[in-house]
């Protein structure tokens, strides 16, 4: 156990709960009528309550984004790197505000959460939840924390949907969107690796449809999979080539099966103890959330009529060496934003880790990333 | 304030929309933001001028104008497209001007003269390719690849139909001095051209 933690850490954190009684109208027609969201923060809320940072969080999401639970954690929140004293989100200026979304499996109301009208898990019964939809939750959030404008709204890949959907939902709320490896919609190959995750997930003989916690078991399997095909899409294959190579567990082939390469057990290691922690529904609703994604589908593929009602800077950043939602991609947003006249500044960053770098520092990104958000705390005097 | 700014700011009215090609560190737009009032967008490659780009609140883009262009950007969707100090480094100059004029009503560009005297002069006595405080690189370092004359400029104008509006001579350090007002072509260093299509008012 560590002695002391680093000293550009929020240091150890511990999240709340946030219980919410009035329902909330859902994309797919449904309702929760209660629900709760399990939220962590960082650094203070000054007075005028304007240095408030939400985070939105990726995929595999979850409220505990910077700092250690306990001593002996061995790893901090997900983007301790960006996070902390001194840090591009520094939380000597800013309030920051992390959440576990709707549908997530680490505390806020989820399909593994009892259903109310049942008595059992939601399980399958639980209703899809988009973007949108989350967004609308992280308002209703923000009013309870009693903030009524974000300094800033930043996210990574699914985070950054948020971010963009946010600026599009509530323009009057947030006077910073960035928006980092993201996407305005996913192309069919994005669509195609997460049904091959999903695929994974319900074909495993565990799944039971969805209804496994009525069984007392978890499609460990399928998830593990999912979680195999989803991590390879996030690293580059020269980042992968340096990690492993073609390094062999033992010195020689040996003709089976069994994992040989290197590669091949980290990638189990990685999907079984995602399968330990990770609910199979909330992957299934948080890649059907991904796919769904798409907010000029209501302008006819527009993106930049749907941005004319924005009123918030954009912040846009892309990585080189990114696959899975590649520059290209950041760039469409960025035109669309162009071409409706917001402010957008954007930058692709030169770093080897694929999808992955944005979670990864490097100095480029800490510098761009933190010049950028030193420059939102000037803006709200924190 | 540097005397160049003062000369292009007056051309900016408050409010105009401005698309500033190669805009460095900011320092431009960002005055003409504050003064001006002007809006916009800096196209930059270099990662530290995006850095502090950022850091000062001016919108900027990485953006390469030799490989990737304007077409991301509409016909006409700038008042003025400004590009000072980088002409002499794209790759094709004239199609850049063309672009400019196409998403911008009015263009300001700024280059190295060739033909000042002291670069005949120092090429004419060493024969060895000449450096100034405009063109402080070594024939092999410099990212000057396409360098020209004031002459050469405005007879390129004249080929495209394009009209200059105004024409501004300066030294080294930016000032205006008369002398390079009589024999520009020979003893203006700098030149602040304002440009726009036959056709533009």
């Amino acid at each position: 156990m560590p002695d002391s933690l680093p000293a550009d850490s929020v240091g150890i954190v511990s999240p709340q709960i946030y219980h919410f009684d009035s329902p909330i109208d859902l994309a797919c027609g449904q309702a929760l009528d209660s629900y709760d969201l399990v939220v962590e923060t960082y650094g203070e809320l000054n007075a005028d309550a304007s240095n408030a940072v939400l985070i939105c969080h990726a995929l595999s999401g979850h409220h505990h984004a910077a700092g250690y639970h306990a001593m002996d954690e061995r790893k901090p929140g997900w983007w301790d790197s960006c996070i902390g004293p001194g840090k591009p989100i520094d939380t000597n200026r800013f309030f920051v505000v992390s959440l576990n979304n709707l549908g997530g499996c680490h505390g806020s109301t989820g399909p593994s959460s009892t259903n109310p009208a049942t008595g059992k898990p939601y399980g399958p019964d639980f209703p899809v939840i988009t973007v949108g939809d989350w967004v609308k939750s992280q308002a209703l959030l923000a009013d309870r924390l009693g903030i009524q404008c974000w300094a800033a709204v930043v996210g990574g890949s699914l985070g950054g949907m948020q971010a963009l959907q946010w600026s599009l939902d509530y323009p009057d709320r947030l006077k910073h969107s960035v928006v980092i490896a993201s996407t305005p919609r996913l192309t069919a190959q994005n669509i195609a690796f997460n049904e091959v995750a999903r695929q994974a997930i319900t074909s495993d003989r565990e799944f039971h449809g969805g209804r496994y916690y009525d069984f007392d078991v978890v499609p460990r399997r399928g998830l593990m999979l999912a979680r195999m095909v989803g991590h390879i899409t996030y690293l580059s294959d020269a980042s992968m080539g340096e990690k492993f190579g073609r390094e062999l567990r033992d010195q020689a082939y040996k003709f089976g099966y069994d994992a040989e390469f290197q590669v091949e057990s980290y990638l189990r290691y990685q999907g079984e103890r995602f399968s330990e922690t990770f609910d199979a529904n909330t992957y299934l609703l948080m890649t059907r959330a991904l796919d769904y994604f798409d907010p000029a589908y209501d302008y006819g593929g527009d993106l930049s009529r749907a941005l004319t009602g924005t009123q918030c800077e954009f912040l846009v950043l892309s990585f080189s060496t990114d696959w899975r939602f590649n520059p290209a991609r950041s760039e469409e947003m960025v035109n669309a934003m162009i071409a409706a006249r917001r402010k957008v500044s954007y930058s692709e960053i030169d770093a080897p880790w694929g999808h992955d770098a944005f979670l990864i520092p490097t100095p480029r990104y800490t510098d761009v990333f933190t010049a950028y958000m030193d420059r939102v705390a000037r803006e709200v005097g924190a | 304030m540097r005397p160049d700014l003062e000369i292009i700011q007056q051309w900016i009215q408050p409010g105009h929309h401005v698309l500033d090609l190669g805009c460095g560190d900011g320092t431009l737009l960002d005055y003409l933001q504050r003064e001006r009032g002007a809006s916009g967008f800096g196209l930059e490659i270099n990662p530290d001028h995006i850095t502090t780009c950022m850091g000062r609140g001016v919108a900027v883009i990485e953006q390469n104008i030799d490989t990737q262009g304007l077409g991301n950007f509409d016909d006409g969707s700038f008042d003025t497209v400004l590009m000072t100090q980088a002409l002499q480094a794209v790759r094709r100059p004239d199609k850049v001007l063309d672009e400019m004029l196409r998403v911008g009503r009015e263009g300001i560009v700024t280059f190295p003269n060739f033909a000042h005297w002291r670069l005949r002069w120092g090429l004419a006595l060493s024969g060895r390719m000449p450096e100034s405080e405009a063109l402080p690189y070594k024939w092999y370092n410099t990212p000057n690849i396409r360098l020209c004359t004031f002459k050469d400029f405005e007879a390129l104008c004249r080929q495209k139909g394009i009209r200059i509006k105004s024409r501004r001579v300066v030294d080294g350090q930016h000032q205006n001095s008369w002398l390079a007002r009589l024999w520009p072509n020979l003893l203006g260093e700098i030149a602040i051209y304002r440009i726009t299509r036959e056709n533009e008012q």
